[in-house]
């Protein structure tokens, strides 16, 4: 049997404002199988960024485990947390945190170049990606070029250029129009059945009805867990209703 | 259905089948398909209503074919219709209305019966995507209709996370 590609074990983060200490995440036990889609969902403030940028090593736990691979993860210093990282992880900042002075091809490339990857295979992923993204004419430009849209679908396709066993998204689809959309669940569709794992936090429906599971937060805590499959009940039919119903 | 009915009609005359067959091409798999008999109940009582006038058309081989057209009262019923500004989507939303009252009774738990909605919804959404998958790119409205369905669903699961925000 091998290691969950996410675990962790009671994980708590409390920010400190002042004085006052103000829990985000309060205890979660997260598991996450590879090759499993997990959407992490709850209303703003219920600690699920903070969740998913401790899993990412981006901020450090206040107690708890973090393993990642089998390994744990929490004790590592930060460069071997980033070593980690450019090894399994990809991950798609909410603010994409692009490089500025460097061209969209050449960010998506990046990750790949640093793992060790031929210059050859950067370039076929990066084109591959790109093109699944609707964004190959966007190749030479400077990411301020960018709209916010298409930054976001730059920060998805970098996030994947490593073939990452984990990608780690928060809120992916936040940015764009439901054409592009469309476009980033294809994609999320093909990396998952690709076999490499996936947990990000979504507002969009769309996004967490794609997912294997989908994990509820509120408070910091996890309220519900989907587990495999949704309930799928549906005792008047099909879509069609929906449409009929609201229609 | 009614006004879709004289909508198709003002374009051309048509017998019952015609009809389904161009609902159906329109909206896609996206719409309900309405059974034949339903469109024909529907078309006798646009008739009653002076709506509608049907001639019989005789057919060589075959049973005399019933061709509904537009008479003037129905094209100006049609024209109302289209004037008239649509009422928008009312919240009288029964799980509202079961989270609200159920706990009073003390027989539910209401985080549970959010988390269980929510997975009701998200299994719609499941659906929705798969639907859109399947819908003929070049058809715009069954697209449009799956995407307002989709919208829809996002606002009320929206708005079930602000239930469990408040209510919980």
């Amino acid at each position: 049997m091998t290691s969950p590609v996410v675990d962790t074990v009671n994980l708590v983060k409390i920010y400190q404002d002042g004085e006052v200490p103000v829990p985000a995440v309060r205890g979660v036990d997260l598991r996450v199988e590879a090759g499993e889609f997990v959407a992490v969902m709850g209303p703003s403030g219920s600690g699920k960024s903070t969740l998913i940028h401790m899993i990412g090593g981006l901020e450090a736990r206040t107690s708890g485990e973090i393993w990642l691979d089998g390994q744990r993860a929490d004790m590592l210093k930060e460069s071997a947390w980033a070593l980690l990282r450019r090894r399994k992880i990809g991950f798609v900042f909410q603010f994409f945190n692009l490089v500025a002075n460097m061209t969209v091809a050449d960010n998506v490339e990046l990750p790949a170049l640093l793992a060790g990857v031929s210059a050859k295979e950067a370039r076929r992923r990066r084109e591959h990606l790109l093109g699944e993204l609707g964004l190959t004419a966007r190749a030479d430009a400077a990411p301020a070029q960018l709209a916010g849209g298409e930054q976001q679908r730059v920060a998805l396709a970098r996030a994947l250029a490593n073939k990452p066993s984990l990608l780690l998204a928060d809120e992916p689809t936040g940015n764009l129009d439901s054409r592009n959309t469309r476009d980033v669940l294809r994609l999320l569709g093909e990396v998952h059945r690709e076999g490499q794992a996936i947990v990000l936090v979504t507002h969009d429906a769309r996004v967490a009805s794609l997912a294997d599971r989908v994990v509820s937060l509120l408070d910091g805590q996890i309220v519900d867990d989907g587990g495999a499959g949704l309930a799928r009940r549906r005792p008047r039919g099909g879509a069609g209703d929906v449409i009929e119903l609201r229609g | 259905m009614r006004p879709m009915l004289l909508a198709l009609l003002a374009k051309e005359p048509a017998h019952g089948y015609e009809l389904k067959q161009a609902l159906e091409q329109i909206f896609g798999s996206a719409y309900p398909s309405p059974n034949i008999g339903q469109i024909y109940v529907t078309l006798g009582r646009l008739e009653k209503d002076g709506l509608v006038r049907v001639v019989d058309v005789e057919q060589s081989n075959r049973p005399n074919k019933k061709v509904y057209y537009l008479t003037a009262a129905g094209r100006e019923a049609l024209e109302g219709w289209v004037d008239e500004p649509t009422e928008g989507p009312r919240v009288r939303d029964e799980f509202f209305m079961k989270l609200v009252l159920a706990p009073m009774t003390g027989i539910a738990d209401r985080m549970a019966m959010i988390n269980r909605q929510r997975r009701h919804y998200l299994g719609l959404m499941r659906d929705l995507n798969e639907l859109a998958g399947q819908t003929d790119r070049d058809n715009r409205a069954a697209l449009l209709l799956v995407e307002g369905a989709m919208l829809h669903l996002q606002a009320d699961l929206d708005w079930l996370e602000r239930c469990q925000e408040e209510l919980s």
